[in-house]
């Protein structure tokens, strides 16, 4: 039954069932478990924003508790997976995976297809993106855009508790490597997830508001901003309709094109910075395979190509608003030749 | 202020959980005649889009509700009254009924309906009662339906019954472990809700798979069902929409669910983008993928083009004690209407027009005949 729990409960959730139902399902990465040993374990944060909270106690053996060293644990978790388990493991923020990179995108996401289907390798790595918390430039990037370029990799970012907790799912009983993205900002955002296991299917968008006007493809965060924007114009008479990737690997194409086919005109809209990321691998597969459909330019919503500010005024400017969104429709909607 | 022969359209409410709807487009104007059964309004809830049609004929004299505004359940919308109530007196109404629909929906009203649990066979199987006195009265929905079927029909009834809807196994919200899937098992589970509920005597109505699980249920013990309102029901002839039934169990996305499900309907434009969104969330859920395909085995016979239910020896082993009332669109695409002529003994209603799912598409006959079936039953 359907009942209102955070982003972070479900994710939780979604932990505790699949480790419940699949023993081969573990747990690892920085203060999963507050410390092994360490006082005050038993009121342990259970990660470093509380997703695996209680994990610990409930599966003795089953949570790792790592050392700081992601080069490390991030190549244990993919061996492990190539050996048969299906192990979680939380790369706290996605800031970190220049360290291990190498385990990432030159050996989980080429055994597969480098022994010819024989060898899967069913990791998820779970972690944290995006502003919005004061933690400067080395903890708020979205560097999912990074991972999308990498065939092999499977890249997802839910935007709803709802998701988080099929997605979490889906991810664990995938045999192929998910990078699974967390917006911090959304952790305590609440919505109706029932209580049952469920999936959510990778490679299927979610039109999350219908209209007939203007599309916004967003994903993540975004997609609240989006709605946002997509409520304020739609007092004014512009009806958006905004479509949730909710994965960037693999992509729907069909649920973006069958949107503009309809509307004509585009807005995209990614906490990324502007340049190779998500907005513009939209805008080019719209510009390509919808063209004809086309009633003004696309236009592009991202954070602005810098480091994410230290300062909380200037964080606030740098992250996408749905001000912008409102401001970026208008252009659409205004365009003439 | 009040001129009572002037009378209020009021926002329906459309399932137990329903606290505002949304008018998308009035039918009709001020000034406008209207007939018992004409459209009035399209309405949208954040659950179904349908039509509320006149329950009574009149002149409309007032429009209150906006297209695109939100109404609580059971506001006014627009009043209805004979050319002889003064302007001055409609104008007062209007504006009590504009302060309601301002005020928004009242907190206590907030919060679902209260989901209870009868425990049948290991199972749980999951119900919601509404209503406080009178028969009681039990639905069953079809396969792949849920206790959320009869949103049209539950909170109306509740107003002189005490009405229960429940999921069936491997539906909705109640276990999905469907055993052998036979019609029998499911049966357990009806007789186990109003077990639960304490209801020594009931009436039951049921849809496609539910009607014959109905049925099933009462030829169990004629003597506890007081009648029994069967609608499209399965079990009465060899033609199915096998077709139909293969393309629900095996859908996995939108795309391929969507028109599968619009066969159900004769009017495609009910199934919202949030009917499907509810469907792909419930088959996604884990155990209802094997559920459907076991329940397939039983709503199939072994070549898997007819029907495998026969609902003969339900009817026989009822043998007349339960009068049956069986009502049946004439544009059912899942199973066809000409079959309601072989159920023995029973008041045939063929609404015209209507698809499979009838009690969803014209919910006010559906209503009216099972009014009519509690109300001729034999006293008890």
């Amino acid at each position: 039954m359907a009942r209102n729990i955070t982003y972070r409960e479900a994710l939780n959730e979604a932990l505790t069932q699949e480790m419940e139902r699949d023993e081969s399902v573990i747990v690892m990465g920085e203060d999963n478990a507050g410390g092994e040993g360490a006082p005050g374990e038993h009121d342990a944060w259970g990660g470093v924003l509380g997703v695996t909270k209680g994990l610990y106690h409930k599966f003795p053996g089953r949570v790792l508790d790592t050392p700081i060293s992601e080069s490390a644990f991030i190549g244990a978790a993919i061996g492990a997976a190539t050996a048969g388990m299906r192990p979680v493991a939380e790369l706290m923020f996605v800031d970190f995976m220049g360290v291990c990179f190498d385990q990432i995108y030159n050996q989980a996401a080429k055994f597969r297809y480098m022994f010819g289907g024989k060898a899967v390798t069913p990791v998820v790595i779970r972690t944290m993106y995006g502003a919005g918390l004061r933690a400067a430039a080395q903890h708020s990037q979205c560097l999912y855009p990074l991972f999308t370029h990498i065939p092999g990799l499977k890249v997802v970012l839910p935007a709803t508790p709802y998701d988080a907790k099929g997605m979490m799912i889906q991810a664990i009983r995938d045999n192929d490597p998910v990078i699974f993205f967390e917006h911090k900002a959304l952790y305590d955002t609440a919505g109706p997830v029932p209580e049952e296991s469920y999936t959510v299917p990778f490679g299927e968008a979610n039109v999350v508001r219908e209209g007939g006007d203007v599309t916004i493809v967003t994903l993540g965060r975004m997609v609240h901003t989006s709605l946002d924007a997509a409520a304020q114009l739609a007092a004014s008479g512009v009806e958006c309709e905004v479509v949730d990737l909710r994965t960037t690997s693999p992509l729907d194409e069909d649920t973006v094109l069958e949107s503009v086919e309809g509307t004509g005109r585009v807005v995209v809209v990614d906490e990324a910075h502007p340049r190779c990321s998500i907005a513009t691998d939209i805008s080019a597969l719209i510009a390509q395979k919808a063209f004809g459909a086309l009633q003004a330019p696309i236009e592009m919503v991202n954070a602005p190509h810098t480091p994410v500010p230290f300062s909380s005024a200037l964080e606030d400017c740098y992250i996408p608003d749905a001000q912008r969104v409102v401001n970026a429709v208008k252009t659409v909607t205004g365009w003439t030749r | 202020m009040t001129d009572d022969r002037i009378v209020a359209v009021t926002m329906p409410k459309w399932g137990l959980s329903m606290q505002l709807g949304k008018i998308t487009d009035w039918a009709v104007a001020e000034g406008d005649e209207v007939g018992v059964g004409d459209d009035l309004a399209d309405i949208e809830t954040d659950k179904i889009a349908g039509t509320l049609e006149a329950a009574d004929a009149g002149t409309v004299r007032r429009i209150i509700a906006q297209v695109g505004e939100d109404v609580p359940v059971s506001g006014t919308i627009a009043l209805i009254a004979p050319a002889g109530v003064s302007e001055a007196d409609l104008d007062a109404a209007a504006e009590q009924a504009r302060a309601v629909i301002d005020a928004g929906v009242p907190d206590e009203a907030a919060g679902e309906p209260v989901v209870e649990t009868a425990e049948v066979g290991g199972r749980q199987i999951r119900y919601v009662g509404a209503g406080q006195d009178g028969d009681v009265v039990l639905f069953v929905h079809g396969y792949g339906g849920d206790r959320n079927s009869w949103l049209f029909l539950q909170a109306p009834l509740a107003a002189k019954y005490r009405v229960y809807a429940l999921d069936l196994p491997g539906h909705g919200t109640s276990s999905k472990d469907v055993g052998d899937g036979s019609v029998g098992l499911l049966a357990d589970a009806v007789i186990g809700v109003l077990d639960a509920i304490g209801a020594e005597r009931a009436h039951l109505a049921g849809h496609s798979l539910g009607a014959a699980v109905a049925l099933s249920a009462a030829a169990r013990d004629p003597a506890r069902i007081r009648s029994l309102t069967l609608i499209a029901p399965a079990g009465f002839g060899r033609e199915i929409n096998a077709g139909y039934l293969r393309g629900f169990a095996d859908a996995q996305t939108r795309r391929e669910l969507k028109p599968v499900v619009g066969q159900l309907f004769a009017d495609e434009s009910l199934v919202t983008r949030q009917v499907v969104d509810d469907l792909l969330a419930y088959k996604r859920l884990d155990g209802v993928d094997e559920a459907l395909h076991t329940l397939l085995g039983t709503l199939l016979s072994p070549d898997g083009e007819t029907q495998g239910i026969d609902a003969a020896a339900a009817v026989a082993a009822i043998g007349g004690a339960v009068p049956i009332t069986v009502v049946w669109g004439t544009e059912d695409r899942i199973i066809p209407s000409g079959q309601a002529a072989a159920v023995p003994g029973a008041a045939v209603q063929l609404l015209d027009g209507a698809g499979h799912m009838a009690h969803m598409e014209r919910p006010a006959e559906v209503q009216a005949a099972i009014e009519e079936a509690i109300a001729t039953a034999p006293p008890e």
